[in-house]
């Protein structure tokens, strides 16, 4: 077992080193002179030399890569081009609101996602079934961005449950943005659930458990269900990119003081420092993330290991 | 099915047209096609002509689906906007598939190091979940609806390479395969004469499903002011117009969002039929 996390752990360090190599490769790509940028429009030429300078900018690319890679080690990830505060900083106040979104939307639809998925397969071929997947197909289908409005129109304007937009803290504001950005994620859930659980059903143990005489119910939640979720532990794992990436648009949609807004912000600002970090901070998670579902899928299901 | 000879072809149709919903999936892409084509002679008005005296109306006869907030036909903006998210989903799938199609041919026939760099590549591209990556390329190439369309093409390229290079490896080994080789026919011929026409299933499968993802990605690009710019009447982008009037005017948000909802399901549901109708466990 220890073996097999050691070699999973290793194996990340070339993923993370390209990507730190394409992310620090980003300034580049970017059209016009990152120095010009930094100085700014109206600088003359001498100070854009001498800011060049002081990025290191006249400095080979493999020289600015150490350094680049130097300071990151060190949690210099540089400072904002807009604000002129260091982007650990900002990244930093703007992290948790995130992270709640992220952790709410991920828990109701594991919920809901598990759930449905399984009564699905519990209903084969009924309506139940059916519905249940007519329902979940067009969670998939739906911009996460309409359903957020839809939202927002009914719930918040005309019905004035909720708050419209903006996050302080309260739970009551959390609701609309989770459920919007973990509808696609429930979709996605039930439909793996579904097609998991079929598969365990035809197994032959199941109809030793049935031809035993025991209750349909004990058969599907204590030996079909528990063997259902393995491949939906990896599934789950996964959807955390998916997250990560909605949480842009859902927080655009509601004023979300996350990093997501952050990024899209940054994005039309041309604040590079901003956007390096946060793409080097969101593969970063993506990657750590899929390493821990990797070493979770090991500890459940033993044959893994042996591999 | 006696006096017929039975094609691969015969017996997808069989398998395909059981799925009524599919079929009615398949049904609804063609007319929304159609409409597209001809949304000029379709259209009741100019999708860029404004009418500052039939501001934000609500539906009416004349106005089917209202007007915007400076009094544009919402019907026929739709309608146009159909044309741009079908040739950006295309185009951006169709990019994707020919790059992926191609790394995956030469990263199953040749194997080796080329094989090892192109999964490892594929592995980090991976690595960004899809709509963060092309919020990166758009911030390279610049904000507007043709980077969009290489935005979202490179993050399809990846699932292309591996279905294909996948099914490569299986069929390289075929008799068939080997038949050519001995006959002298050149790796060219091989991978691309012999080898992709059977590869090409699955990856027409993932073809129509991508195109629905591309469609909702884009259009959340164009949402976020990353892609089609105003006046343009993309359906993401007239949703991003309609946020400032919520509660004002509830139908500047509903109609462009059903028209993206039920292009993309359709597409998904098409491609979903396709997957049934393509596995040969399902008779």
């Amino acid at each position: 077992m220890l073996q097999y996390f050691l070699r999973r752990c290793i194996s990340i360090i070339p993923v993370l080193l390209v990507v730190s190599i394409l992310v620090f490769l980003f300034v580049h790509l970017l059209p016009g002179d990152p120095a010009r940028i930094v100085a700014g429009p109206d600088a003359d030429e001498a100070t854009i030399r001498q800011v060049r300078i002081e990025l290191g900018l006249d400095k080979s690319f493999p020289e600015q890569y150490l350094t680049y890679m130097g300071r990151l080690f060190r949690g210099d990830l540089g400072k904002s081009l807009r604000s002129k505060l260091p982007v650990a900083q900002e990244i930093a106040l703007r992290y948790p609101p995130t992270l709640y979104l992220a952790a709410a939307s991920m828990a109701w639809s594991i919920l809901f996602g598990v759930f449905f998925g399984a009564y699905a397969a519990m209903h084969r071929g009924k309506w139940q079934d059916y519905t249940a997947m007519v329902v979940a197909v067009s969670g998939i289908s739906m911009p996460q961005f309409w359903l957020g409005l839809l939202l927002i129109q009914l719930f918040a304007v005309h019905l004035g449950w909720f708050p419209v937009t903006g996050f302080t803290g309260k739970w009551k504001e959390l609701v609309l943005p989770s459920l919007t950005l973990g509808a696609t994620v429930a979709a996605i859930i039930a439909r793996f659930t579904l097609s998991s659980f079929l598969d365990v059903l035809q197994e032959e143990y199941i109809n030793t458990a049935r031809a035993k005489g025991l209750l349909e119910r004990v058969v599907m939640w204590k030996h079909a269900f528990r063997n259902a979720l393995i491949p939906v532990v990896t599934m789950v794992g996964l959807q955390f990119g998916f997250l990560l990436g909605g949480s842009v648009v859902v927080e655009t949609v509601f004023a979300w003081p996350g990093l997501g807004r952050y990024m899209i912000e940054s994005v039309s600002v041309r604040d590079y420092p901003v956007l390096q970090a946060l793409l080097l901070l969101y593969s970063f998670q993506f990657v750590v993330i899929n390493l821990l579902v990797d070493m979770l899928y090991a500890v459940i299901n033993p044959e893994i290991r042996y591999k | 099915m006696a006096d017929k000879t039975v094609t691969p072809f015969l017996i997808f149709w069989h398998k395909f047209k059981r799925q009524k919903s599919a079929l009615v999936a398949g049904i609804f892409i063609l007319l929304l096609v159609l409409a597209a084509i001809f949304a000029p002679f379709l259209a009741p008005y100019d999708p860029y002509a404004t009418d500052y005296s039939q501001a934000m109306m609500p539906p009416s006869k004349e106005h089917w689906a209202g007007t915007d907030v400076f009094g544009r036909d919402i019907l026929s903006r739709i309608l146009y906007g159909a044309r741009i998210s079908l040739a950006v989903g295309l185009s951006s799938v169709a990019i994707g598939a020919i790059v992926g199609v191609t790394l995956g041919l030469l990263s199953g026939f040749f194997g080796g190091f080329l094989d090892e760099l192109i999964m490892r590549t594929s592995d980090v591209l991976f690595a960004f979940p899809g709509i963060l990556l092309a919020i990166a390329v758009v911030a390279i190439l610049g904000p507007g609806l043709v980077n969009v369309v290489f935005a979202v093409a490179i993050f399809s390229i990846p699932t292309f390479a591996r279905i294909v290079r996948g099914n490569t490896l299986a069929i390289k080994e075929s008799l068939y395969v080997r038949a050519a080789r001995s006959m002298g026919a050149s790796n060219n011929r091989i991978m691309f004469v012999h080898i992709m026409p059977g590869t090409l299933g699955g990856a027409i499968v993932y073809f129509t499903l991508r195109i629905g993802t591309s469609i909702l990605t884009a259009s959340s690009l164009s949402f976020l002011g990353l892609g089609a710019q105003p006046p343009t009447p993309e359906w993401g982008a007239m949703l991003a117009e309609s946020r400032d009037y919520i509660g004002v005017a509830d139908h500047l948000t509903i109609f462009p969002g059903i028209a993206i909802f039920l292009t993309v399901l359709a597409f998904n549901i098409f491609g979903d039929g396709l997957r049934a109708a393509f596995d040969p466990k399902i008779r």
